[in-house]
């Protein structure tokens, strides 16, 4: 695979977005503060490309999938998909609707997101009724087509989550996900939980997903060597700012930002020295 | 060195779906005062089951045969007050996620010095006990914080409650168990610093468990690595890194996924097993693109070749080929 940025036309594009959550206090919000998790984001995500977050808790990537998929309100700024840009206020179901065919999100653990009971090829099979009009002819033959897609063949299509392994259950939370036809994936950590052989599987997976349907990604990931393989970009947060971005190769190699290098630093590798890295951090009073 | 911990011929059998099976077979290693053993490996390889039959803390129903001696005394055993004494003076125990083991509605004070006033110290004396060892994991404000509650602390401040509680009475043995698997990684770096520093200056022996061969590259003194409920290889950290021994420690190196360079993985086939899973002869077999007809006919014993030790019959015509980059496997 090349490193060249993937020409295309912007499919994704914001621009200031903010949020602010306010905490504690009383029960009649006396005593609250407020705590700003994304400041002033902006970003384009180009047709088949694919853009990292990273950043470790309270830096506010997750949060930024969330208002990118609408899980959360912003309190400011403006998300366009396609050309078409977002309303803050409510929204009708079948807005809601056309919003799933344009981005999708996968989480961490496909275990508590899948329903125990019902069976893999029912669960992608209730995607495409949600969003599209075919018959079951129609849906039979999609529902088959995605499955291949992720690597699952008929035994897994008939099983229930419990009967799969990890690997399996990521890849019928990707095929769901996939089933809405959207623009965007959303991938939240999406690979962490798995064993390391079955995560470099995953990897490969998402890589051949990407350049046979040039669906776009945005990856939120701790885990700074998966966002060096599954994206062009990096964006790197620290308590909800954007402190370093720019393309992911040249980032990794030569970080400009002292949390980028101490980020960086904390991997794991022989002759690592935890202690002088923890007391780097205490100086530079990162956290 | 004499050894603290000698695991000989583990076995052990748990209750899955109403029938016993095997989960652990033939497990064997020593660990020496002041070091620190690894013990790598992917889902149901079986090393949260080792470091809890050296607790003698397996789930209900669970069987351990072989011998496990910490100090001379026979672990398994032990019984009443000769167990509890065991766990209680011998062993420090550190868990992946400290906000499932430490009781949410009592102060952290109660917490600490539960195993000190259990031993009939007086709660003045725990508490400043509680205190110190709050200082050794970089808590200064201890006076302050045994009267915190577990939810008013981060996660990395929480782990390090759990390790100063764990050193309460001065264990010889640590069993660490995926310590800093739920934590950032620059939290990460400050516990392993924390643990370091610890085993420096008390000749603490640590057993340290993880999925995460570059952490245990970086910060043990030998590694074990565990394949469906049987060790596969144990070198040094540095050796094993650099010229691994069995195809399965190679192959899992190779999977993990590059920072320097952008290629594609080279992902192992199939989904580890466990014990009970795994077919007769050597258990990865199904999953090693070196393996001839003759690894599916016994299960390999442990066996020393070169610097460590090794359980695959081609060990030594595979040197160095299993570290090249062709053929590579892709699920």
């Amino acid at each position: 695979m090349d490193e060249t940025l993937v020409a295309g036309a912007t499919i994704l594009e914001v621009e200031g977005l903010s949020k602010t959550f306010h905490v504690g206090g009383t029960w009649r919000g006396r005593g609250r503060v407020g705590v700003e998790a994304v400041r002033n984001l902006s970003l384009r995500l180009p047709q088949g490309g694919s853009i990292g977050l990273v950043g470790e808790s309270g830096s506010g990537k997750t949060t930024t999938a969330r208002l990118l998929v609408g899980l959360e309100r912003p309190d400011a700024g403006t998300i366009r998909i396609a050309g078409r840009e977002r309303s803050l206020g409510k929204v009708s179901a079948s807005e809601r609707r056309r919003r799933g065919r344009e981005i999708q999100m996968v989480f961490q653990d496909p275990y508590t997101s899948l329903d125990p009971r019902q069976s893999v090829a029912e669960g992608v099979d209730e995607v495409l009724r949600f969003h599209f009009s075919l018959d079951s002819r129609e849906r039979r033959a999609r529902i088959e087509e995605l499955l291949e897609q992720v690597g699952l063949g008929e035994r897994e299509a008939r099983a229930l989550p419990r009967g799969l392994s990890g690997g399996q259950r990521q890849r019928v939370a990707i095929a769901r996900a996939l089933a809405a036809a959207p623009s965007v994936l959303i991938l939240d950590e999406a690979v962490s939980a798995l064993d390391v052989s079955i995560q470099a599987q995953i990897l490969n997976l998402l890589g051949d997903i990407r350049e046979q349907t040039q669906v776009s990604f945005i990856v939120v990931s701790h885990d700074l060597a998966v966002v060096r393989q599954i994206t062009e970009e990096t964006l790197v947060m620290y308590k909800g700012d954007v402190v370093e971005r720019g393309e992911t190769g040249s980032l990794l190699e030569q970080p400009n930002h002292p949390y980028t290098r101490m980020l960086l630093d904390s991997i794991p590798r022989i002759g690592w020295e935890p202690e002088r890295i923890s007391a780097e951090r205490r100086a530079a009073d990162l956290g | 060195m004499t050894a603290l911990l000698d695991v000989h011929d583990l076995q052990v059998h748990l209750p899955v779906d109403g029938k016993l099976k095997p989960i652990l077979s033939s497990v064997s290693f020593s660990i020496a005062e002041g070091e620190t053993l690894g013990l790598v490996g992917e889902s149901g390889s079986g090393k949260s089951m080792t470091a809890r039959a050296i607790a003698r803390l397996l789930p209900p129903g669970g069987e351990a045969a072989g011998e496990i001696r910490f100090g001379g005394s026979d672990v398994l055993a032990l019984g009443g007050s000769e167990l509890r004494a065991y766990r209680a003076r011998s062993l420090g125990m550190v868990f992946q996620d400290p906000r499932a083991h430490i009781n949410p509605v009592r102060r952290l004070g109660d917490f600490i010095t539960e195993s000190l006033r259990d031993a009939g110290q007086p709660t003045e004396a725990a508490n400043e006990r509680a205190i110190h060892l709050l200082s050794e994991v970089g808590l200064t404000d201890g006076g302050r914080l045994l009267g915190q509650f577990p939810h008013e602390m981060s996660g990395g401040m929480l782990q390090r409650v759990m390790i100063a509680a764990a050193l309460a009475n001065e264990p010889k043995l640590l069993l660490a168990d995926e310590p800093t698997t739920a934590l950032d990684v620059s939290t990460q770096a400050e516990i392993m610093a924390i643990l370091l520093e610890l085993r420096r200056e008390h000749r603490l022996a640590v057993l340290f468990i993880t999925h995460d061969l570059e952490l245990a590259a970086a910060t043990c003194d030998r590694v074990c690595v565990m394949y469906a409920g049987t060790i596969v290889e144990i070198q040094d950290a540095s050796a094993l890194f650099g010229a691994p021994l069995h195809p399965y420690t190679s192959a899992l190196l190779a999977s993990r996924p590059d920072i320097s360079v952008r290629q594609r993985a080279q992902a192992i086939p199939g989904r580890p097993l466990s014990l009970f899973e795994a077919p007769p002869g050597c258990s990865f077999a199904p999953r090693c693109r070196f393996a001839v007809e003759d690894c599916l006919a016994d299960r390999p014993d442990l066996r020393p070749v070169g610097p460590g030790r090794v359980a695959c019959i081609r060990a030594e015509e595979l040197d160095g080929a299993t570290r090249g980059s062709e053929g590579s496997a892709d699920g």
